[in-house]
């Protein structure tokens, strides 16, 4: 009895002394869900860059509700884990749980979205500008096709929301200095593949067969997917004829890449937690605030990017 | 010698009790005031709709529009208080009238138009969910004073854990709960008509009343359901809460009641939430497995329970028919 009370003091105080030591840090990661192959993904990187760190990470999918998101804050405050990321699935309602995670001294990061809160409940934001998305697609394109006339087709995302109306915007001010490329029609595609193929196909329909369009600007790369299976049942060459530009950089658009018909996108990169463990180790180790958002890297690609490696190296993601 | 009655209630809670003890054996923070503060406010709204079921299905019947009703309730007390800047109380009376007389409806049609349950409440799952959505799509936040003060009273246990207004609420809701169900008419009315409708309407019982106030009761405290959600999220969402029903009727299943109506107590109810609640967080103590498991395992529980049930009936009736034999 004697000798099992000892042992589990001694395993009590190893637990303490691993609590304490900087380089073993227990991380809750709060998910949203896995609705969507970019969300599996940025689950399998946040996994992979806590084990590249040591840092032993506790990993709750709340299957894309509030309640069960906060339910897991709390059992994670319960723990006393070290810190605390949130993929948050809506902007608001989360001023308790943030307080007492606040209380308890628990940093508490958040990936992807940012919410409506008080500033001070959080230690910083990584998320992606989409604004700034669009405008490295713009700015590609108009460095590409330099001083030619260009006709410009877009996919939109789904009208009204917030990744649709950024990149838009985003992809206009990378144009503007541009005034030989214009867009000619612009409609929703609705980030779906079979929606942005038969978007694409009334595109082509419209602009004479398709001979005076230049250039298709995707929202997304599913979209871009689709418009390429639109441009070549019209008997035109996608990528050479029609030039392809979209954002999200998923592992389908790194092989039509491979194959010439797809020319450049820019990553959402689904590497969310790197970042915020970067700012985490140094705001435990040197007590650094970090800026209240960091924004992460909107990284394009080309076909000079040797797309079949990159394709290799994501398509174990879970996309 | 435990009543055959009440043996799915002490199998629940032996359940609870040695699961409670095998998962504070492998991690010892889960014994601690925080984690029974976290189970009791995690789960306020669940365990109070949760009773309102279980008056329900004692009386033989269902409710599938307690998820929508509390989402509509949230969105309509985000939306009065935040846009029309009404007070608080004012906004969660109202929304009580309102859930109350809706449910109290659908009570009078399954009554007086003979419509089962299911059809019936299942109608009001989509017409207040529907409601909802009309009010607003978006998650409307809520801020006020008066809701500001509410979430900031608790009690602070040792060791950190916080019995908040909202848990006591639930717990009031549980003991109210089982005083009607055990020491009023109207409780022994709910076990009656549950029993055996028939007979129930023989010897006297207001069958239509009784019906009603069953519904009115499940509808009110969803609708208070819905308020505690409102004070949980700070805000009134339309697509939240979606399946909550289910997760109600989880509860009280395993904490013992029937499903064909008659058997059952409010207590069983709270266990059966508890249970629920811990599964989740030994989920997130672990930190690894796929919360999926915590519909599995309330899955392999169910069954298990049904099971039990039913070998109950069983031995019961044999014991009944070997006690005729003899007198015969």
């Amino acid at each position: 009895m004697r000798t099992a009370f000892a042992a589990l003091g001694v395993a009590f105080t190893l637990s303490l002394a691993t609590s304490v030591s900087a380089a073993s840090l227990t991380v809750g990661f709060s998910q949203i869900g896995s609705e969507s192959g970019w969300r599996a993904a940025e689950t399998t990187v946040t996994k992979q860059e806590a084990e590249k760190r040591g840092v032993t990470l506790k990993f709750a999918d709340a299957q894309q509700k509030q309640e069960n998101q906060i339910k897991a804050i709390r059992g994670f405050i319960a723990q006393g884990v070290d810190a605390i990321l949130i993929a948050p699935v809506v902007a608001t309602g989360w001023d308790a749980v943030l307080k007492e995670a606040k209380e308890e001294k628990i940093p508490v990061i958040l990936l992807d979205r940012e919410i409506e809160s008080p500033k001070d409940l959080y230690l910083t934001a990584v998320t992606s500008d989409q604004v700034h998305e669009g405008k490295v697609a713009g700015e590609w394109l108009a460095k590409d096709v330099g001083s030619k006339d260009c006709k410009v087709v877009e996919l939109q995302g789904t009208t009204g929301s917030s990744p649709a109306i950024n990149r838009k915007k985003g992809f206009e001010e990378g144009i503007k200095a541009a005034s030989n490329i214009k867009i000619v029609r612009s409609q929703t595609g609705d980030f779906t593949r079979t929606k942005g193929k038969e978007v694409m196909e009334s595109f082509i329909k419209a602009e004479g067969g398709g001979k005076d369009i230049c250039a298709v600007y995707a929202h997304n790369d599913d979209m871009a997917v689709g418009a390429i299976q639109a441009i070549k049942e019209a008997g035109l060459k996608p990528g050479t004829d029609i030039k392809i530009v979209s954002i999200d950089a998923v592992p389908d658009i790194f092989q039509a890449m491979a194959k010439g018909e797809a020319n450049a996108t820019v990553e959402l990169t689904p590497n969310m937690a790197g970042p915020a463990f970067d700012a985490l180790d140094a705001y435990l180790k040197d007590k650094k605030e970090p800026k209240k958002w960091i924004q992460t890297e909107s990284k394009l690609y080309t076909q000079k990017d040797d797309p079949m490696k990159v394709y290799e190296s994501k398509k174990g993601l879970g996309y | 010698m435990i009543h055959s009655r009440n043996l799915p209630f002490v199998t629940t809670l032996a359940i609870f009790i040695i699961a409670y003890a095998l998962c504070a054996l492998q991690f010892p923070a889960m014994f601690s005031t925080r984690v029974i503060g976290n189970l009791l406010v995690d789960n306020a709204f669940l365990g109070i709709a949760a009773v309102g079921m279980t008056f329900v299905i004692l009386s033989g019947g269902i409710d599938l529009s307690i998820g929508s009703v509390i989402a509509f309730t949230s969105v309509f007390v985000a939306v009065t208080v935040g846009s029309f800047g009404l007070h608080p109380l004012t906004a969660f009376a109202l929304v009580l009238v309102i859930s109350t007389a809706f449910s109290s409806a659908m009570g009078a049609m399954i009554r007086y138009l003979q419509i089962p349950p299911f059809v019936v409440t299942l109608a009001g799952m989509f017409l207040a969910r529907g409601a909802a959505y009309l009010i607003s799509t978006e998650s409307v936040p809520i801020s006020h004073p008066f809701i500001d003060t509410i979430q900031g009273f608790y009690f602070r246990f040792p060791g950190g854990g916080r019995l908040t207004a909202m848990s006591m609420l639930m717990i009031a809701v549980f003991v109210i709960g089982g005083i009607i169900a055990s020491r009023t008419k109207f409780g022994a009315n709910v076990y009656a008509l549950g029993g055996n409708p028939q007979s129930a309407e023989l010897m006297g019982v207001p069958v239509g009343r009784t019906t009603i106030g069953i519904y009115a009761t499940s509808g009110f405290l969803s609708g208070l359901a819905g308020i505690v959600y409102t004070f949980y999220t700070s805000s009134g969402y339309s697509l939240a809460t979606v399946g909550v029903e289910l997760d109600a009727i989880a509860a009280v299943v395993i904490g013992g009641t029937l499903l064909t109506g008659g058997t059952g107590l409010i207590a069983g109810t709270f266990v059966g939430i508890l249970i629920q609640g811990l599964i989740q967080t030994y989920i997130v103590f672990d930190g690894t497995l796929s919360s999926w498991w915590t519909k599995i395992v309330i899955g392999v529980l169910l069954f298990v329970f049904i099971v039990l049930q039913r070998g109950i009936i069983w031995y019961s009736n044999r014991r009944i028919d070997i006690a005729r034999l003899k007198g015969a």
